[in-house]
C-alpha cells in the first residue's frame, strides 16, 4: 500500500503507518490504545508500551444503554496515562473496527489529538513486529475532560426518524443479508434481538469492509473510497450523512472514513442502530 | 445439570473459581501457550476441507482418531494466529476428552463455551467456539462405538 501521505486523503493526519508507530513506541507524547473484540487477545500480546481499553466496560455505561459519563472517562484516561494533549494512537482487531468505535467514543470527549495505526493489529503481526505480554507501567495521569458533546458526531432515534422523512442521507454498513432483512444478524454471530428485519429507508448499502484493503487492513486511497461511495453509491459529500449498523461499531469505521478520509463535511454516527430501530414501534422499515 | 466426563467437569469448577475476567484470561492464554497443531503423521496442508470447522474465524481443524483401545485421541489445527480462543478450547477439549470412548464425547454439549470463556468469550467468536464442539461431537457420533 501506498504511503499514506500520497493517498489523497483529506486529513491524512488521522492515520499513521505501522513504520510510524514503531519509531515511537519510546515517545512520551504518545499513547498506543488497543482496542479488540476479543477480549483474550491484548493480554496475548501487544505493541510494547500500550493500554488496554474494552469497548463493552470502559466506554459503555455499565447500566443504561449510553456511554461513560465524563468523571467515569477521566477516571479511564488517569488509567491509560493519557493526558489532554497526549497523541493517542487506536489499533485493534478485526481491520481497525473497534479502535475506529474507540477513536469515535474519544470524539464525543473532544480529544481530538487522536490517530488511527493504518492495518491495525493484523498489520504489525503480519510484518512480524514485536508484541509484548508486559503490562506497561506507565504511571496515572491527571485528565480534566471536557463534557462529553454528542452533537457533532452522534444522532439518536429522534433525529434520525427526521433525517428519513427530510429525504436524508443515510448509510448502512451491514452485511447485505442483514440490510435485505433476510437476517437479523452478521453472519455467525449471535442474534441479539431485533424485531423487525431490514434497513432505514433510503439507506445505501455499503458494507463497512470495503473501505479496507483485505490483504493487509490498511484503508483504501482516496480515490478508490471516492468511487464506493460517490460514484458507486451516490452519496453527495456537502449533504449530511448519518451511518448506522447493529449497535454503532461497524458504522464508526465508515464514519472515520467518510469524516476523515475523505472529509465529508457532516457525518454523524447512528449507535443506536438496528437494535434499537429494528424493535421501535411505528417507525418506517424498507426490505429488500 | 450435564454430566460431564470427570476431566472436564474438574476443569470447569477450576475455572469457576475465577470470577475475576483478567485471571480468567491469564488462564485461558495459558492453555493457548500449550497448544500443539496437529502432528505430520495424522494430516498436512492443505488440510482437508472436511475436517475444517464450519463458523470458526480462527479458521480451526479438528480430527479425532480411533485409538488400539477404541477410544478417541483429538487433534486441531489453527490456522489464524490469532486465534487464540480456539487454541485455548483445542487444549482443554484434547486434555479432557481425548482417552474417552466416542459415546462419552459425543455427549459433550455446546453449553461448555460459556462455562470455559465466560466474560472472555467476544461477540463474533461464541458460535465459532461451539462449531468446534460440535464438529468433536459429529467425529464422535461417526466413529465406531464401542
Amino acid at each position: 500500500m501506498s504511503d499514506i501521505s500520497a493517498r489523497g486523503y483529506a486529513h491524512p493526519e488521522v492515520l499513521v503507518s505501522t513504520d510510524w508507530v514503531a519509531g515511537h513506541l519510546e515517545d512520551a507524547g504518545v499513547r498506543l490504545v488497543e482496542s479488540n473484540e476479543d477480549t483474550l487477545l491484548y493480554a496475548s500480546g501487544h505493541v510494547p508500551g500500550a493500554v488496554h481499553v474494552d469497548w463493552t466496560s470502559d466506554l459503555n455505561d455499565q447500566i443504561r444503554r449510553d456511554y461513560v459519563t465524563a468523571a467515569d472517562f477521566e477516571r479511564l484516561m488517569s488509567r491509560c496515562a493519557i493526558t489532554p494533549k497526549m497523541t493517542v494512537v487506536f489499533y485493534g482487531d478485526k481491520n481497525n473496527w473497534w479502535a475506529c468505535y474507540a477513536f469515535w467514543v474519544f470524539q464525543l470527549f473532544g480529544h481530538t489529538n487522536a490517530r488511527v495505526m493504518d492495518g491495525g493489529r493484523v498489520k504489525w503481526e503480519k510484518e512480524g513486529r514485536p508484541l509484548t505480554r508486559e503490562n506497561p507501567s506507565h504511571p496515572p495521569s491527571s485528565y480534566k475532560a471536557h463534557p462529553r458533546d454528542d452533537a457533532p458526531h452522534r444522532v439518536f432515534r429522534d433525529q434520525v426518524l427526521a433525517h428519513v422523512r427530510a429525504g436524508g442521507q443515510l448509510v448502512d454498513v451491514r452485511s447485505p443479508e442483514e440490510y435485505s432483512g433476510a437476517r437479523l444478524h452478521m453472519p455467525d454471530y449471535p442474534n441479539e434481538g431485533a424485531l423487525r428485519g431490514g434497513h432505514i429507508p433510503g439507506a445505501k448499502s455499503i458494507p463497512w469492509a470495503r473501505a479496507i484493503n483485505p490483504d493487509d487492513g490498511t484503508f483504501r486511497t482516496a480515490a478508490e473510497l471516492r468511487k464506493l461511495y460517490v460514484e458507486e453509491n451516490g452519496l453527495d459529500p456537502a449533504r449530511e450523512i448519518v451511518a448506522y449498523c447493529r449497535i454503532g461499531e461497524r458504522s464508526s469505521h465508515s464514519w472515520f472514513a467518510l469524516k476523515y478520509l475523505l472529509g465529508f463535511a457532516q457525518v454523524r454516527n447512528y449507535d443506536g442502530s438496528w437494535t434499537e430501530w429494528g424493535n421501535l414501534v411505528g417507525v418506517p422499515i424498507e426490505k429488500g | 445439570m450435564t454430566d460431564y466426563p470427570p476431566k472436564l467437569a474438574a476443569l470447569l469448577d477450576t475455572l469457576s473459581t475465577f470470577a475475576d475476567p483478567a485471571e480468567r484470561a491469564a488462564v485461558l492464554i495459558d492453555f493457548a501457550d500449550k497448544f500443539h497443531e496437529v502432528p505430520p503423521s495424522v494430516a498436512t496442508r492443505p488440510f482437508p476441507r472436511s475436517h475444517q470447522v464450519p463458523q470458526c474465524e480462527s479458521d480451526a481443524y479438528v480430527w479425532a482418531l480411533r485409538q488400539p483401545d477404541s477410544t478417541l485421541k483429538l487433534y486441531f489445527a489453527v490456522e489464524n494466529p490469532s486465534g487464540i480462543s480456539a487454541k485455548a478450547l483445542a487444549v482443554i477439549l484434547d486434555r479432557t476428552l481425548s482417552g474417552l470412548p466416542p459415546e462419552a464425547i459425543a455427549r459433550v454439549d455446546t453449553d461448555i463455551v460459556e462455562r470455559i470463556f465466560r466474560q472472555n468469550i467476544s461477540m463474533g467468536k461464541g458460535l465459532g467456539l461451539m462449531s468446534m464442539v460440535q464438529a468433536v461431537q459429529a467425529l464422535a457420533r461417526s466413529a465406531p462405538h464401542s
